[in-house]
């Protein structure tokens, strides 16, 4: 029987994939991957436990949170694009202008 | 009548903020006219005051507004017109008029000429503030503003170096000027003090509300505020031990110590005892009436000596100034008020025209003052020799001047109330101080001529000053003539100021009189002798005299200043030199500097994270996220 302790850990290794990614990589695309899945985790919490207290507000948070990423990729990408064609590349180790 | 009082008040006041308006600027003549046609006006307002009092006998009293309130305590700008004040308004406003126009003349060469009339009129405005209050606040603000002003113009050619006690005792006019402050500010807070207690016990400030209620004060009160009070009137005025700052405050320009460190503001403290009379009168505070007058009496022989080997022609006017202030306070401890008042105004005439005279000597001699280098001007300064010599009489008390009526009075005074060692040292004060002031005359004015081997070419000052110091002459002649008329001005003011001589003194008072005048004609004549000759005769500087002892001692002032400088001064240096390198810098600064260097080095050592690296952002945002994580689940487990 697959109960809320299976969703959560599901979430949780989610969570953790999409937070390594975030430290690890050095491409801005796949942070933006690595925040997409890191938000869809906390998806997949809101709506097992949602379910688990039979009360419909975390899944509507939920879809909230599928709005506002969407609307972020959005945004985001327009702002990687522009990034791209000026300095031709993602990579934040070429990307880094502002050392104190 | 109300106009008059402001008028005779606030018009110093008006000169001074005129003149302050040029204080940067060229010398400008104008400046000085214009101040002393308005302090003419305040002293022909005061004069007419006095008459007003004098026919009609009303004592005004206006408010001009309020000035403190605070719960209870309650004090306004008031000011009285009686009998005591009116005397020392018109003392002080025909002393300054003269002054001024006798500065418009001295300070003629002078680069500062309109800053010195701004100070000088800011000095009368404060002592008319003084003596007019009718509460004991005002009259501490004024105290305090004449002290400011003291400075100011002791200091006033305050770019002078220092220099050694050796080559000039006084060291500098700013080191002087700091010195007659800071005495005087050690005085102020025994004054201040006697302010408390007196509001203390009695919930007012005003002269009559307390003075109304010192039947009913504890006997250790009165006995409090008397030697409180005492205190800030020996710093104005001098009095031993915190006599030094007088001599000294000869450093500034000679109208300044001729209207202030003589005539006006060191009478400040007589004028505070005076003014206090009911609580001075009080039976329970009789000993420190008593100790005024016997410090009084001290401090008349003690700075008469050091004037009998003096060189310096200001410092022996300095010292007869201090002289004459203690026989004003033994009139006054012995509760003859009215006398020592009587004093302080033929005092201020006298001395503020030979002051003036000694300012014209010392212009014509270009600033030398030693006696020793001059001899024999009266050829070349005719006038100055007669003011001079009317004021020199008139110091040493010779009849028919006005010293001789007041000063005798004194020393009368000193006999009947049968305080005969006093009255001894009195008397032989007396001829003390005619043999110094006669020995300055004649060693300035007689005897060989000295100055002219030595290069000086002395001439007489402008005309008008000698005209402008016709007033104070003739003041010093006939003064003495209004006694009596004085005293029933005086007499209408109240009980305590009233004071008769016995009838037993009155019968002897002729020989005592007499005696008193042969000691100082005697006094004369040796000084005649001993200086005023010339030829074979002429007096010669003695090596042996002046390496014995007592000539020693008296010309370096009994040691008292190098007392001060070896045992307060140096001490206090030291210490404060410890406290600056010990406390100051390794305690204080430190911990501030610490701080400083603390945030500093912080972020000197943290400004390696900005890499600019987003990707390093966001690893120290892991960090600090689990940070809070991680206390957020510690605190969750204390909870």
């Amino acid at each position: 029987m697959i109960g809320l302790s299976h969703y959560l850990i599901i979430s949780a290794i989610l969570f953790s994939i999409g937070l390594v990614g975030v430290l690890r990589r050095r491409n801005l695309l796949m942070l933006f991957f690595a925040t997409e899945v890191m938000l869809n985790a906390v998806n997949i919490a809101f709506a097992a436990i949602s379910h688990y207290y039979n009360d419909l507000t975390g899944q509507m948070f939920a879809f909230f949170i599928i709005a506002i990423a969407a609307s972020e990729v959005a945004v985001g990408l327009g702002i990687l694009i522009v990034l791209y064609k000026k300095h031709g590349s993602l990579d934040l180790d070429d990307l880094a202008s502002m050392r104190g | 009548m109300e106009s008059l009082v402001y008028v005779a008040l606030f018009a110093p006041f008006a000169g001074s903020l005129f003149a302050s308006l040029f204080g940067m600027s060229e010398r400008q003549i104008f400046v000085g006219i214009v101040a002393s046609a308005l302090l003419f006006i305040s002293f022909l307002a005061s004069v007419f005051l006095a008459a007003n009092l004098f026919i009609t006998g009303e004592v005004i009293q206006v408010t001009m507004m309020d000035w403190i309130n605070a719960g209870d305590f309650n004090v306004s700008f008031g000011f009285v017109i009686d009998q005591i004040s009116v005397t020392m308004m018109t003392v002080v406003t025909l002393v300054s008029t003269v002054v001024h126009i006798y500065a418009i003349g001295y300070m003629d060469h002078d680069k500062s000429f309109n800053r010195f009339f701004s100070y000088l009129s800011a000095f009368v405005f404060s002592m008319m503030v003084l003596v007019m209050s009718d509460n004991f606040l005002g009259l501490f603000i004024g105290w305090e503003g004449v002290g400011v002003c003291s400075w100011l113009l002791v200091g006033f050619w305050y770019h002078k170096p220092d220099q050694s006690r050796e080559d000039n005792p006084s060291i500098s006019p700013s080191w002087a000027a700091n010195e007659a402050f800071i005495m005087n500010r050690i005085a102020d807070l025994g004054m201040l003090v006697g302010i408390f207690i007196l509001y203390w016990n009695t919930g007012s400030l005003k002269y009559d509300e307390v003075f109304a209620q010192l039947p009913y004060l504890a006997d250790a009160v009165l006995v409090g505020a008397a030697i409180a009070l005492f205190i800030g009137a020996m710093g104005k005025s001098a009095q031993f031990p915190l006599h030094t700052w007088l001599t000294d405050a000869m450093e500034g320009p000679t109208p300044v110590s001729a209207l202030i460190h003589a005539a006006t503001m060191v009478t400040a403290g007589v004028f505070l005892v005076i003014r206090a009379n009911p609580l001075y009168a009080m039976p329970e505070v009789a000993g420190v009436s008593m100790f005024i007058a016997i410090l009084g009496t001290f401090v008349a022989f003690y700075a008469a000596s050091m004037a009998l080997v003096e060189r310096d022609l200001k410092r022996i006017i300095a010292y007869s100034t201090l002289s004459q202030l203690g026989y004003m306070f033994a009139a006054a401890g012995l509760g003859a008020y009215w006398i020592a008042l009587f004093h302080l105004a033929a005092h201020a005439f006298f001395k503020a025209l030979l002051f003036l005279g000694g300012g014209n000597v010392m212009h014509a001699m270009h600033d030398e003052l030693d006696l020793f280098k001059m001899g024999d001007l009266k050829k070349k300064m005719r006038g100055t020799w007669i003011y001079m010599g009317i004021a020199s009489v008139a110091l040493a008390g010779l009849p028919f001047f006005a010293g001789f009526w007041s000063k005798d009075s004194i020393i009368e005074t000193a006999f009947n109330e049968h305080t005969y060692i006093l009255w001894i040292v009195l008397v032989i004060t007396a001829g003390m101080t005619a043999f110094y002031s006669f020995r300055q005359v004649f060693l300035t004015f007689h005897g060989e001529d000295r100055h002219t081997p030595l290069g000086f070419h002395p001439h007489e000052m402008y005309k008008y000053v000698l005209i402008a110091m016709s007033p104070l002459a003739v003041l010093a002649f006939i003064t003495g003539y209004f006694m009596d008329t004085y005293k029933a001005f005086i007499y209408q003011f109240n009980d305590s100021v009233q004071y008769e001589m016995s009838d037993h003194t009155h019968h002897l008072a002729p020989y005592l009189a007499a005696l008193v005048v042969g000691i100082s004609l005697s006094a004369i004549a040796y000084a005649y002798f001993k200086y005023a000759r010339t030829g074979e005769k002429a007096w010669k500087r003695d090596e042996k005299v002046e390496n014995g002892f007592f000539y020693k001692l008296l010309a370096n002032q009994y040691y008292v200043p190098k007392f001060y400088e070896e045992f307060i001064t140096k001490p206090y240096m030291m210490v404060s030199e410890k406290f600056w390198t010990e406390v100051d810098l390794k305690i204080v600064d430190a911990t501030v500097d610490n701080i400083a260097k603390f945030f500093y080095n912080a972020g000197d050592k943290t400004r390696a994270m900005q890499t600019g690296n987003l990707s390093n952002y966001l690893n120290w945002m892991a960090v600090g996220g689990v940070i809070l994580l991680v206390i957020a689940a510690i605190s969750a487990m204390f909870v």
